[in-house]
């Protein structure tokens, strides 16, 4: 699976002697994963959902943005079992006759690409920030975690609301347009940097009075090669269990954001737009356009945060 | 005592002046606001009078002081799209929110404090299992598709309660309420309901892991060593001593109640300050977005300023280290 290829690699990145993926599949988070039938359930969902949003355009019965494929004819057709079904169209099609599950496969695609998009931006952010915090200290220190209490204080959603309504207001409308993917981001990265910067700064603040440091330091390296070269590989672990958790938070808000309508544009929506626009036929019966796409966001969600949960029990050792 | 209400509240105070700069860089950077309220074909001279009046011709800190001093009034200009004092908008709308997050934390406390206590005393059957796991489930839920299936069931399916609107208020004066009406009480079942979902499930959780932690101890123990019944050990024993974090928790969520409304609010189109917010994003409505940060900070430092209080109030040694700490 290219799940364990991916453990295997980062241990390779580290130290590559022959064999890392045989030690990986000996080793005791393979034993774990072999150990729990829900935490195997999720990853096999997981992936699969990947797959298709990788390969999008060859998994996807229909391509709902080739607007000659569209047939507006087949507008609101239920789902196939139901009685006035067509065995083309598995699970329906919306009000402009898009099939739902092909839509669903392009909108999960674009709901993982800003989640990881925006975890991993949040991740450098944070890491960046917590070291600097935790290295240097001093002032610097004291401004960045105010700044980050205060950020705490407030719920993710609002700050990514505000960052962009102000994006919004500065940017002219067809720039924007262009570059909400990207806005979107953005702003859930800057809403979700503090957790990362508190941890790494905490870990810092250990790292930094042990002597492989202080050696560095008498050989004259330059404080930001000892920074990122050595301290950075010690901090790493918590924050990937913190990015796992965190992955499911980000696609959350940017659905949220894309229902709120100040996400992405709906000429490529996410599973959030998938969600906004049935919504408006939920009244007049066609219930398949909301809720296919609603039980997809949760069934991924879910997903991840069984993983991330896992991952991080398996990398506990207190809890070994 | 008073020390350490004086200094929660310069911090206080310190954190509303960065929101208020926040608020106040809006208003003023993002966009011109001069171009923003004059009509296009405003000549030259009109839009140096307007700069004048405006005072934004002023220094710098001459303007923040200027906008703090207003901000402190309550006056925060004119909402750019609807045209109106954007203060008298906010007032409003409070009501409606206030009322549908007071009633969502409300239910999110009466249930999550039975429940926790529940899933803590019978851990290992079944029912309590099957709570936990539908926790964990609402954690994964977003708060709108909560609302989407609520409605769907309830408003669309069975037919039985509104899914849009407050239903017919009463006014008390300046506020409007709508717990007088049967209208207004049934439009407020499903929004509070999807609006206390997530909280209700943190409530849960965290009364539960301080239940299991503190039946664990030694007077716990004591306690049933002189043979008190389990009703006296698990309500007069336990239960009083978790609910000092949950206050403090429960606290602290109302702030997100609030904010997270924006969500519930769009869902059910509750006319509050939420759906006032998104659409002032959705328009770029600069004054009414600036405002409603004020507000929504105040409100935050405010709990956090009584949630401060209340825990020093309720843990006495906070304040025996306190009195230790300060010397004479």
């Amino acid at each position: 699976m290219p799940q364990e290829i991916g453990f295997g690699t980062t241990a390779g990145v580290q130290a590559p002697p022959p064999g890392a993926f045989r030690r990986f599949l000996q080793g005791d988070i393979f034993h774990a994963f072999k150990r729990s039938p829900l935490t195997i359930t999720a990853s096999l969902i997981f992936l699969t959902i990947v797959v298709a949003a990788l390969f999008a355009p060859w998994v996807a019965p229909h391509n709902p943005f080739d607007l000659r494929t569209l047939n507006l004819l087949d507008a609101f057709t239920p789902p196939s079992w139901s009685d006035r079904g067509n065995p083309t169209y598995l699970l329906g099609t919306d009000d402009q006759g898009r099939d739902v599950i092909s839509a669903i496969i392009f909108g999960s695609r674009m709901s993982l690409v800003i989640g990881l998009a925006a975890t991993v931006l949040a991740m450098i952010l944070g890491v960046t920030l917590g070291l600097l915090s935790g290295y240097v200290g001093g002032k610097l220190d004291a401004f960045i975690m105010r700044v980050a209490d205060v950020q705490l204080s407030f719920p993710a959603i609002l700050i990514a609301l505000l960052i962009d309504g102000l994006a919004r207001a500065s940017l002219p409308k067809e720039m924007h347009d262009t570059l909400a993917v990207y806005v979107l981001i953005l702003a859930i990265a800057a809403a979700g940097w503090v957790n990362y910067a508190r941890t790494v700064r905490g870990s810092t603040l250990v790292e930094r009075n042990k002597e492989y440091v202080q050696a560095a330091r008498v050989i004259g390296r330059h404080p930001l090669a000892i920074m990122f070269a050595h301290v950075l590989p010690n901090v790493l672990g918590p924050v990937l269990v913190i990015a796992t958790l965190q992955i499911g938070a980000a696609i959350i808000t940017e659905s949220s954001l894309s229902f709120l309508g100040v996400g992405v544009p709906p000429t490529q929506p996410s599973l959030g737009t998938l969600i906004r626009i049935g919504n408006d036929f939920l009244f007049s019966g066609e219930w398949w356009i909301t809720v296919f796409p609603g039980a997809a966001l949760v069934i991924l969600v879910l997903s991840i945060n069984v993983l991330g949960d896992w991952l991080r029990d398996a990398l506990n050792p207190r809890l070994r | 005592m008073i020390a350490f209400v004086l200094q929660r509240l310069l911090q206080g105070i310190a954190v509303m002046l960065v929101v208020g700069f926040i608020a106040f860089s809006l208003f003023n950077f993002v966009g011109d606001p001069v171009s923003l309220m004059l009509p296009p074909e405003a000549t030259q001279a009109d839009r140096e009078a307007m700069r004048q009046s405006l005072g934004l011709d002023k220094p710098f800190y001459k303007q923040f002081a200027t906008f703090v001093e207003n901000a402190v009034q309550g006056n925060f200009g004119i909402s750019l799209r609807l045209g109106r004092p954007v203060s008298t908008l906010l007032v409003e709308r409070l009501p409606a929110t206030l009322e549908l997050a007071m009633t969502a934390a409300l239910i999110a406390l009466a249930a999550g404090i039975p429940i926790g206590v529940y899933t803590a005393l019978r851990r290992d059957s079944w029912f309590a299992r099957f709570l936990l796991t539908t926790s964990l489930v609402g954690v994964s839920l977003p708060n709108f598709l909560i609302g989407i299936f609520l409605i769907l069931i309830f408003a669309v399916w069975l037919g039985v309660l509104p899914s849009f609107g407050r239903g017919d208020t009463v006014a008390l004066g300046a506020w409007t309420t709508g717990f007088l009406t049967t209208t207004g009480l049934k439009a407020l079942i499903l929004p509070a309901v999807t609006l206390s979902f997530f909280p209700l499930t943190l409530i849960m959780r965290l009364v539960r892991a301080e239940m299991l932690e503190v039946l664990r101890t030694d007077y716990i123990k004591f306690a049933r060593a002189r043979g008190l019944s389990d009703r006296a050990v698990h309500f007069r024993h336990a239960l009083k001593n978790t609910l000092v974090p949950v206050i403090t928790i429960a606290g602290l969520q109302l702030g997100g109640i609030i904010a997270f409304a924006i969500i519930t609010e769009q869902v059910f189109q509750w006319p509050g300050m939420g759906l006032l917010f998104i659409q002032a994003v959705q328009f770029a409505d600069i004054p009414v977005m600036a405002a409603y940060l004020c507000l929504i900070g105040l409100i935050f430092v405010v709990i956090n300023l009584v949630v401060d209080m209340l825990y020093y109030l309720v843990d006495p040694r906070l304040r025996a280290e306190r009195a230790a700490g300060g010397g004479h």
